[in-house]
């Protein structure tokens, strides 16, 4: 750098490098915005269209009411946790509500917003270090919003209660919110008229701000311990595959969401999934044996636990369009490495999807919003149980409804058919679920289950393959139990497990009374005159 | 740093020089988890040593790849581009305003690579 400056020759240098300057510059300096056709574009999205950095803005901040204005799903006054991991679509999303619930916002949001952040750190093996470093940064992301904010650390769905597996809308839900969703919404949206809006809303947020402050210093007082977060590692470290593991990972996350809004009394959460992520979501779902609960998976909103509705507010953002605004407008991101970071495209199917997507994005744009727009058109083909309706119906980890009531000749019973073959010939160690490396004592409730969980590998592996005379009690051993609870997708994670008596306590307990039931209504069939009369008296 | 030497070819051989590119400082810049291929360090100031030809980011990229890298190159770069999903912006706009590949480096330019990828 300093050899070119003496004398002349820097001189010369210079003027040879303005030339080349003048001579790049012209073509992109033609590119003008698609929508001012006044100032230079500064990005293109979508395929051709070039925007410049004030028309990019309006247009971004445009598309993040448009899309709550047009679903028209959350209240004024009703509480929303954001569910913020720190990344930049989720990061991005809490910027726009900030900016939707700023006074000089033209078309208001009237929502009271919460923060939910967890960290994943223990799943992925961090350590406690880098953990604790990476929530403070982002702790300070989400004190500058000054929303009431939750810290979760994944150690804690290890000790979640099991009702938080029951879908929302039993007994649970009534018994907690007394009258009906809308009409208290109607009742908040009259006593609201008489206040003012804004001061109420300060009101509301001030309290809950002192409340959170009191939460986070309890977090504080008694954090995560070592014992806990070794469990959390034993329990990823009994999975197989990186495609089990995320998707473990999932289903417990969305548990300690779900868990923290009832808790707290939020009835919305959001999500910041971009329409770039939902695409590659969306095939890999399909691939994940997924399908049938593709449109909740992917849609804008998610009322599969009744009383907390997920809703997607960034569904119409590019991964492109989030991280070129988030780096125009400074809003802070903190990047956390996760399960899949460093890995290799083969190494999940979710990552190999995810550079399927890419990879085909970078040569036809228009791929991630057709897969996007196809998911819109999404819909469940029998709509969400009604409220009596037994929860026997949802899966007892991902809540969506049961899959696998299909009929005869299907291709779900032949899998099972020839899975079922395959066993029967031989204790075959890929197939059975209780083979070798069960790391670590069963969890103590697990006695009740008598002598086929807390005997030895070889006699558990006996129970898989349905030998008679291990199991002497009228129960099936768990891991077939536990199968029956689940969907198909949910059971093929289950599968990749080297032991499922490893699971969080609050889903093998849930499992129990879920079997228990099930075995108490199969006893008491012959007495029962109708399946709604069960329902009521149990 | 590595630039010295060849200016002083330059001043003896004015034919030369015409085609010669002069040593180019740059401001990279690696964010969304690309900069863990990199040690963690997300900013970069780089000096490219002058070459025959003007610099341009497909040669950029091969030189990144040589000396920045610190790890599984095929995270970063593929065949002689980016690797999908990582996006550029050379002094704060799209390079695909801008040529792409074929864009020519000039001296304080600021490159930035964002991973937009799950997990960096």
């Amino acid at each position: 750098m300093v050899g070119w400056q003496a004398g002349k020759d820097s001189f010369y240098v210079d003027e040879e490098y303005n030339g080349q300057l003048e001579h790049v510059a012209t073509p992109s300096v033609s590119k003008k915005c698609v929508k001012c056709k006044e100032s230079t574009a500064v990005l293109i999205i979508r395929a051709v269209d070039a925007f410049c950095r004030c028309c990019f803005k309006e247009y971004f901040i445009h598309k993040f009411r448009a899309m709550l204005g047009k679903n028209r799903i959350i209240f004024p006054g009703e509480k929303v946790l954001l569910a913020v991991s720190g990344g930049p679509a989720s990061s991005s999303m809490l910027s726009q509500v900030k900016e939707g619930l700023s006074r000089d916002a033209p078309k208001k949001l009237r929502f009271v917003p919460g923060i939910i952040h967890i960290d994943e750190g223990g799943a992925s093996g961090q350590s406690m270090e880098d953990r604790r470093r990476a929530v403070a940064q982002v702790e300070s992301v989400l004190r500058s919003s000054n929303y009431p904010y939750h810290i979760v650390y994944l150690e804690q769905a290890l000790n979640l209660p099991s009702s938080v597996l029951e879908v929302g809308s039993s007994a649970t839900e009534k018994l907690q919110t007394g009258p009906s969703y809308k009409a208290a919404v109607d009742q908040f949206i009259q006593t609201n008229q008489n206040l003012h809006p804004d001061l109420f809303l300060e009101n509301a947020w001030s309290h809950l701000s002192s409340l959170s402050m009191q939460e986070v210093q309890n977090g504080l007082s008694n954090p995560i311990t070592p014992e806990n977060t070794q469990a959390l590692q034993r329990l990823f470290a009994s999975v197989r595959t990186l495609t089990a593991k995320e998707d473990l990972l999932q289903t417990l996350r969305q548990h300690l969401i779900l868990h923290t809004a009832r808790t707290e009394g939020y009835t919305k959460v959001m999500m910041g999934d971009s329409c770039s992520r939902l695409a590659i979501k969306l095939l890999s779902n399909i691939s994940l044996g997924r399908g049938a609960s593709l449109a909740m998976d992917t849609g804008f909103s998610d009322s599969r636990y009744g009383d907390v509705v997920i809703v997607r507010p960034m569904r119409d953002y590019s991964s492109k369009e989030i991280a070129y605004y988030n780096r125009m407008f400074d809003v802070p991101s903190v990047f956390i490495p996760g399960l899949d970071t460093k890995a290799q495209d083969k190494a999940s199917i979710q990552r190999l999807t995810e550079s399927f997507v890419n990879k085909l994005q970078t040569d036809f744009p228009a791929t991630v919003s057709t897969i996007y727009r196809t998911s819109e058109k999404l819909h469940t083909a029998c709509p969400p149980q009604n409220t009596n309706s037994p929860t026997f119906d949802k899966c007892l980890m991902c809540a969506c409804s049961l899959d696998t009531n299909a009929e005869e000749f299907s291709a779900f019973k032949a899998t099972l058919i020839s899975e079922q073959l395959s066993q029967r010939r031989g204790p075959g160690p890929g197939l059975s679920l209780g083979t070798a490396g069960a790391p670590g004592p069963p969890p103590a409730s697990f006695t009740g289950q008598g002598q086929c969980r807390s005997s030895d590998e070889g006699q558990r592996q006996g129970c898989g393959s349905r030998e008679p005379g291990c199991c002497l009690s009228a129960e099936m051993p768990a891991t077939l139990d536990l199968k029956s609870l689940l969907c198909y997708s949910c059971r093929l994670t289950i599968k990749d497990m080297t032991a499922v008596d490893i699971l969080p306590q609050y889903i093998l307990a849930e499992a129990e009374r879920k079997k228990r039931r099930s075995h108490m209504r199969k006893e008491i069939s012959e007495f029962l005159l109708e399946e709604e009369d069960e329902a009521k008296t149990s | 740093m590595t630039a010295s030497l060849p200016v002083l070819v330059r001043g003896s051989d004015s034919d030369v020089s015409n085609k010669m590119a002069a040593p180019i400082a740059l401001h990279l810049e690696f964010g969304g988890g690309a900069e863990l291929l990199f040690d963690g360090v997300k900013e970069h100031h780089v000096i490219l040593p002058d070459q025959s030809e003007p610099w341009d980011m497909k040669q950029l990229l091969v030189w990144i790849r040589a000396n920045l890298l610190k790890e599984r190159p095929e995270l970063f770069v593929q065949g002689d581009t980016v690797r999908p999903g990582i996006l550029v912006l050379i002094n704060d706009a799209d390079w695909e305003l801008m040529g792409e590949l074929r864009y020519e480096l000039q001296d304080q330019d600021n490159v930035v690579f964002i991973s937009t990828l799950h997990g960096g």
